[in-house]
């Protein structure tokens, strides 16, 4: 119960810092809540259903009856969309929990026990991240068979193994500290040092890596559908629906390739602004003693912020 | 230095090592009943009758030698152990094999198409440097002004705008505007170079654009951090103007994240240049591969996979080493 209670608490100073520190990460974060609502009520927000052919009514521009206009098959664009937002938010969210998942566990145990297991492995984490990532990716979707599952697993795969580099580096530092020492010494079985001891120091760059590899992960799906390696049609990828037959007749019924660009344009960008501001808020390395931007003057401490940003 | 040039190109070869293990099994443990069907296709190519799926069969077996243990498969397309015809042929010796589907030799199939791709990958750095670098050493300069905001929000614009719908809108837009579409055809540079770099320029900037967001939030984040050292206060307090401080002071430390950018930059116009070029109809080798891809041409494809994962591994390596060139700070262990 008092665990709870302060985790509320916790929560809601760091809404209420995202909204008065980070007004633009506030934005994004509306924008990434939309999204995520759309998702989730899809079936109820669409005016129509998502594969409803209006057969009299093909390549219609937008209009009261059709808002957002109709595609070559006469089905209303606003209701597929919205339901593009669906398919967007399960490949990204899935894709990147695997993502992050594989990166915390491989860069945990390489950064901690080290020597040549780390050495070793650490060839196998340059070869992933030397792969060059749509080609490969477009050979695996054409091998497994192109779906949201394969989506999820291998873009999850490829850039969690890259992204455990990143996570390696903090264990590496982290693993220096008095405590870890102190929990070993006790005999701590290795288990329990990392789940115990270093998973809960390193969970802020969990939580960050997680915002900020969700939307690269949302852009590769609309790539490779739109390059028809991803989530195979009728359903309604927003990077697939600018391929095929919106491709074919773009120039007639332009409103079939400019919403779902525009609709994965915004929820990409408001994803980013949002991940950017959950990593200022939640890096430790930017909080408490001398790095403290509380202890700072303003110009200082925008200028300490800014050099996380890279 | 050297010692340490040496140490990075040795832990470069495991690398490269592995990399033909991926690309080899990633290929070769495809589903047996996708051996079948490119049987099938190829041989309804060739006429359909049985002698054309034997034919086509024979090809497969031995440009896949699927009929040997994986690793005498292995140890033949490397070009370590002797083929069943008694020669030594393998990727080692610059021999990839034939193409399943023209049966061409597939460096045959890769070389027209490699000025292409190298050419509109150069062409969109340099892009990519003349739009990221001056605005993002202005962001660091002016910090925490209106024009920072503007060229910052300019640049997570970019980073969330996907290159594939920029270049959808371009074909579109201008089209029905203007009745103006980009040319269908390769105008050769011999024939015709401005029209060929003409040509180039548009889907050149597109790709260009795409990589600026990323290049120019790192340049000003280094920019900031180089503002702040002593050798920068030393050139004010001594009365330098403005100019002479960015430019003879600054702007030489803004390289490093450049050096970096190459090696990061590979793989991204790698997968640039598959998307861009199909939508542009450019004959390069991202073009290639994706066709390659769609007809099942695996000896192309797994070609086309192990040139690029070397071109990158072998572009972290000069970036590695360039850091010591560039910054005489720098010191090897």
């Amino acid at each position: 119960m008092m665990r709870q209670r302060a985790a509320q608490s916790r929560f809601l100073v760091f809404l209420v810092r995202l909204v008065t520190e980070k007004p633009l990460g506030a934005v994004g974060g509306a924008i990434t809540l939309l999204m995520l609502l759309t998702g989730v009520f899809a079936d109820v927000l669409a005016p129509y259903g998502m594969n409803d052919l209006h057969m009299a009514h093909t390549l219609e521009p937008p209009s009261a009856a059709f808002l957002l206009g109709t595609d070559n098959l006469g089905r209303d664009m606003l209701s597929r969309v919205i339901h593009g937002a669906r398919i967007s938010m399960i490949v990204g969210l899935g894709g990147a929990a695997v993502s992050v998942s594989i990166g915390t566990v491989v860069g945990m145990v390489s950064g901690y026990i080290g020597r040549t297991f780390d050495l070793i492995l650490q060839r196998f984490v340059d070869t992933v991240m030397s792969l060059p990532l749509l080609p490969i990716m477009l050979t695996i979707a054409d091998l497994a068979g192109p779906g949201m599952l394969t989506l999820i697993l291998s873009l999850g795969v490829l850039t969690g193994v890259a992204g455990s580099r990143n996570m390696r580096g903090i264990i590496l530092s982290y693993k220096e500290n008095v405590y870890i020492q102190a929990a070993v010494a006790v005999g701590c079985p290795f288990r329990k040092v990392l789940t115990r001891h270093l998973l809960p120091n390193v969970m802020p760059f969990i939580i960050t890596g997680y915002a900020v590899v969700l939307p690269g992960v949302i852009i590769s799906e609309a790539a490779l559908s739109f390059l028809g390696f991803g989530v195979p049609p009728p359903a309604p990828s927003w990077g697939g629906m600018l391929s095929g037959p919106g491709r074919d007749n773009m120039f007639l019924a332009p409103w079939m390739a400019i919403w779902p660009g525009l609709a994965l344009s915004v929820a990409v960008y408001g994803i980013s602004m949002f991940g950017d501001a959950v990593r200022d808020l939640l890096d430790p390395r930017l909080k408490g003693g001398v790095g403290s931007f509380r202890m700072m003057s303003d110009r200082k401490a925008a200028t300490v912020r800014d050099t996380q940003d890279g | 230095m050297g010692a340490y040039a040496i140490r990075r190109l040795v832990l470069a070869i495991p690398t490269l090592a592995l990399t033909t293990i991926v690309i080899f099994l990633l290929i070769r443990l495809m589903p047996g009943d996708i051996v079948d069907a490119i049987v099938i296709e190829l041989a309804a190519e060739g006429g359909g009758g049985a002698d054309a799926v034997e034919d086509s069969r024979a090809l497969i077996e031995r440009e896949l030698g699927l009929d040997v243990p994986i690793f005498t498969q292995y140890a033949r397309w490397l070009g370590i152990a002797p083929r069943a015809d008694g020669e030594v042929q393998g990727i080692l010796q610059g021999h990839l094999g034939l193409s399943l589907r023209s049966r061409k030799r597939v460096v045959e199939l890769i070389a027209p198409r490699l000025p292409v791709t190298i050419q509109l990958s150069l062409m969109s750095l340099a892009i990519t440097y003349a739009v990221a670098v001056p605005i993002g050493i202005y962001a660091a300069v002016r910090q925490d002004t209106l024009g920072d905001y503007a060229t910052r929000s300019f640049a997570i614009l970019w980073l969330a705008v996907p290159a594939f719908w920029v270049a959808t809108m371009v074909m579109v837009f201008p089209a029905l505007w203007w009745g103006w579409s980009p040319p269908i055809f390769l105008i050769p540079f011999r024939e015709d170079p401005l029209g060929n770099i003409g040509m180039f320029l548009l889907p050149a900037f597109i790709m260009g654009l795409a990589s600026s967001g990323g290049t120019m939030r790192s340049t000003r984040t280094w920019m900031l951090e180089v503002l702040r050292q002593d050798y920068i206060r030393t050139a004010w307090s001594k009365g330098l103007g403005e100019r002479a401080v960015l430019v003879r002071h600054a702007f030489k430390n803004t390289l490093i994240p450049i050096v970096t950018a190459l090696g990061i930059q590979l793989p991204l116009l790698i997968g640039g240049a598959v998307i861009v070029e199909s939508i542009f109809q450019l004959p390069g080798m991202g073009q290639l591969l994706l066709s390659a891809i769609l007809q099942r041409d695996y000896t192309v494809v797994s070609a086309l996979l192990l040139i690029s994962s070397i071109a990158v591994v072998l572009a972290n390596v000069a970036a590695d080493l360039a850091y010591g060139v560039v910054d005489p700070r720098i010191r090897y262990r």
